[in-house]
């Protein structure tokens, strides 16, 4: 019944209490969901021949993904209280060397 | 006490002086783990004990000769032996390259050390480190300055992890353990800091585990069900967000590098957990965000409601693809730890290994002494101020305590959560009782008054320990304890868990110990009498070892991974001879090798091991071989004259008992196994010659004969040969059938 209003506000909140680069992790975050389910989209309509291929690639957009969210959960000044240990640069940081690893799994797995 | 006075200089040297007194107890525990476990090798020699090791061994000998690429792909051609075996893709590689590792190392620190000293002492040495993974484990959960002490000490010497470590034993869970304690620290690190990066530290030493141990399931069953129970009490956080995510999201595509694990963890039902929590955890974090955005009572109980219908859906999806076989159901021998029923039945292969029987209750005690009273307190103490590491102790010990309980060999993945729980509960005992400053005496009883109608609970009692006398008695009874665990771990160790089976020891009556070495003489005979490819057949346990030791190709071995081929071994073992001996034929068996200890009393042979034989066989061939003839009319399971005539005229049989009566006098054949006598009359070989008999009689080896030169099959020949033709030969024409061209 008041679906529209919810969205609307959640609409709302965002554009108001989002600072500039959370937006820009944001659209990443978008980025990197079109292009999982493109991905995806195409393993289903070609099959999944090889396998490996589609799971590094899928797995490299999920990996991401959530990564890049954690990234976005650890410098939200909301946050902050829940990670006292942990500064937006050490999260960047973090965010680099996981992503490192993420990426040299899925180039090796893909073969 | 003096230093008290003097300010804060001091107040640095006692911090000091405590690090380096832990650094010295730390020391002194790994040198104690180390120790304790070389009983086999002071005893006897620096050799590599049981079965699995031999393969173990041999990989890494293959490792360290041909190098790391041929060894991922190495197809070995010596075992399984008409189809051989794709090692690189059917093993878990991290100890091999583990000890590979440190053979190059060392070289490089010109300490040259050979291959199998440091195969032999790689357990020991994991097992100083897991002491101290415990250690830190334990510093995770409780604030007690001793509690991480104490648990290592546990670890590093209690006898159901030792069991499995002691030097010589180069299995995998040598390393496993160090590194499944080492992950869970991680894991605990990760979630209480909230840091990407101890998440991927936990994903790599995760990657390293899955590499090591089949055992990694438990922890990727065990982490999803932590989430779980965390976001079920509420607890969910942002912390819990990134480390469960980083975890799997870096730790699956890690754990499918290693090429026997490769898809299994989208495909099959133990790695679903997981994989389910990581969906789940997403929505709860879409929803915690949502909520952030909005108030609103109504819109809070709308998510529940989407929240529960997801969830539903979710397990409702992977119900439907397991059904539809998208995704593998449980393994056998995963699903035998649920249906304890269900591998006696279906897979008697699995049963009849004697590690996979549930656990009787001695043994608890056996393996933890007082560790396992301790737990359920430590547990308890959990539960009193409940942290999420604390909901992780008592996940891990509901789950490791059902794990042990339905399989002995699971009670080494029980042993560390007992050691931290039962290290908080000491060190809960020893800091109330060891502290000198005595409570101070209750102001005036009046405050706290009885409050009518409040609970009797609900009053403050005045708890406090005044006196000294109570002090030393708790904290000396404590300690006895403590001493008593040290030497019922170091006899436990001494005397159960320190013998290589390779080497039997007995004890002669003037008490000089006799040590029986018929295994490594008839594998010596093997190596050195035999040509290169001599084919060996046996029953399965012995292959790892004939691969190892005698270096010849088998048929069967330990990995028993193709259950007809084993059927065939053991079909060949338990038909007549004119049957096995096609089989043997095919197979291009050269020699038999039968394990017999009738003559020693040595219980582990073939003939015990025979029923399992015809069992396996009838799983495959129910037509031909039946479980039903090896027993009496009465249903007995005999070897003399009682024996029936499928027992008496099988070839395990006849192998086994071939010449023994000669070795005695008339009418004194004795069976010592089985404790009965046997008849003077011994069965007769047609188509194979004894080869081989060690000192004491315990592994037999015989040649399979070549076909007969003029075409008689093997009893006619051989009765030729012992002159039993007949005297009169009929003039009458037998019945024979024409000739086809």
């Amino acid at each position: 019944a008041n679906w529209d209003k919810v969205l609307q506000n959640i609409y709302q909140y965002y554009m108001n209490e989002t600072p500039q680069r959370t937006k820009l992790i944001d659209v990443f975050l978008v980025f990197i969901a079109v292009v999982g389910a493109l991905q995806f989209l195409y393993c289903i309509l070609a099959g999944n021949y090889p396998f490996n291929a589609f799971l590094s690639g899928f797995g490299a957009t999920v990996g991401q993904f959530v990564l890049t969210i954690s990234l976005r959960i650890q410098t939200a000044a909301a946050n902050k209280s829940d990670f006292p240990e942990v500064s937006p640069e050490r999260a960047f940081a973090d965010y680099v060397v996981c992503s490192l690893i993420l990426h040299f799994f899925c180039v090796n797995f893909i073969n | 006490m003096a230093a008290k006075t003097q300010g804060p200089a001091v107040g640095y040297t006692t911090e000091s002086t405590r690090t380096l007194l832990r650094v010295v107890i730390l020391c002194f525990i790994a040198a104690a783990a180390i120790s304790s476990r070389l009983f086999s090798v002071i005893r006897f020699e620096s050799i590599i004990h049981e079965f699995d090791p031999w393969f173990n061994f041999r990989a890494t000998k293959y490792l360290v000769a041909n190098g790391f690429h041929k060894f991922w792909d190495w197809f070995d051609d010596r075992t399984w032996h008409p189809l051989g075996r794709v090692t690189g893709g059917t093993l878990y590689p991290g100890l091999m390259v583990t000890s590979g590792a440190i053979y190059h190392a060392l070289r490089t620190l010109t300490i040259p050390v050979d291959i199998r000293n440091i195969c032999v002492l790689l357990a020991p040495a994991c097992s100083g480190l897991t002491a101290f993974a415990t250690y830190l484990l334990t510093n995770e959960m409780t604030t007690s300055p001793s509690a991480g002490l104490l648990a290592a000490v546990f670890m590093g010497i209690a006898p159901g992890y030792i069991s499995r470590s002691v030097a010589g034993s180069y299995d995998n869970e040598a390393i496993a353990i160090f590194l499944l304690v080492f992950t869970f620290y991680l894991w605990i690190k990760a979630l209480k800091l909230g840091s990407m990066l101890w998440g991927a530290l936990c994903a790599l030493f995760y990657g390293y585990m899955v590499a090591s141990w089949g055992g990694y399931a438990f922890i990727t069953c065990l982490l999803p069900v932590h989430a779980l129970v965390l976001i079920c009490m509420g607890r969910y956080s942002t912390r819990l967000y990134v480390s469960y995510t980083t975890w799997y999201a870096l730790g699956t595509l890690a754990s499918m590098q290693i090429p026997f694990v490769g898809f299994l963890p989208i495909k099959t039902s133990e790695h679903m957990p997981a994989l389910g929590i990581f969906g789940f955890i997403q929505l709860i974090g879409f929803i915690q965000y949502v909520r952030s955005a909005i108030s609103g009572r109504q819109f809070q109980t709308f998510l529940v409601t989407i929240l529960v219908a997801t969830f539903g859906l979710g397990l409702l999806g992977l119900v439907a693809l397991t059904s539809l076989g998208y995704v593998a159901p449980w393994s056998g021998r995963f699903y035998s730890l649920w249906d304890t029923g269900y591998a006696k039945i279906h897979i008697p292969i699995i049963a009849s290994v004697s590690e996979h029987q549930p656990t009787a209750w001695p043994s608890f005690f056996f393996d933890l002494n007082f560790l396992i009273w301790l737990f359920p307190a430590g547990v308890y103490l959990c539960f009193q101020d409940l942290k999420d590491e604390h909901v992780f102790v008592v996940v891990y010990a509901l789950f490791g305590s059902y794990f042990a309980g339905v399989m002995v060999r699971l009670m080494l993945t029980l042993t560390p959560v007992v050691c931290v729980a039962a290290a908080m509960a000491a060190s809960q005992i020893l800091d109330t009782y060891l502290s000198w400053k005595s409570a101070t005496p209750p102001e005036e009883q009046e405050a706290p008054k009885k409050v009518k109608g409040g609970l009797r609970g609900s009053d403050k009692p005045n708890v406090g320990i005044y006196s000294n006398l109570t002090k030393v008695m708790v904290s000396g009874s404590m300690l006895v304890y403590l001493l008593m665990f040290v030497s019922h771990c170091t006899w436990v160790t001494s005397n159960a868990y320190s013998s290589p089976s390779v080497v039997l020891a007995s004890r002669m009556p003037d008490g000089s110990q006799h040590i029986i070495d018929d295994y490594r003489e008839a594998y010596q005979w093997l190596r050195q009498n035999t040509k290169e490819d001599a084919k060996i057949m046996s029953w399965w346990d012995y292959g790892y070892q004939i691969g190892g030791m005698a270096d010849r190709p088998t048929l069967v071995d330990n990995n028993t991974w193709n259950n007809t081929h084993i059927a065939t071994v053991g079909k060949a073992m338990s038909s007549r001879e004119e049957v096995s001996y096609p089989i043997m034929r095919q197979h291009e068996v050269d020699y038999v090798l039968v394990v017999f200890g009738a003559l020693l009393g040595y219980s582990g042979d073939d003939i015990n091991k025979f029923l399992w034989m015809v069992r396996i066989a009838e799983g495959i061939w129910p037509d031909e071989v039946k479980e039903r003839d090896f027993f009496t009319p009465q249903g007995e399971y005999r070897v003399d004259e009682g024996a029936t005539e499928t027992m008496k005229n099988s070839l395990m049989y006849k192998m086994s008992y071939y010449n023994y009566a000669s070795l005695f006098p008339a009418g004194q054949a004795a069976d010592r196994v089985r404790g009965v006598r046997i008849p003077d009359q011994g069965p007769v070989l047609n188509t194979l010659e004894e080869a081989f008999t060690s000192e004491n009689w315990i592994i037999r080896i015989y040649k399979v004969k070549d076909l007969d030169n003029i075409g008689r099959d093997h009893a006619n020949a051989a009765a030729f040969e012992r002159g039993q033709k007949k005297k009169k030969p009929t003039k009458k024409r037998g019945a024979r059938v024409l000739r086809v061209d």
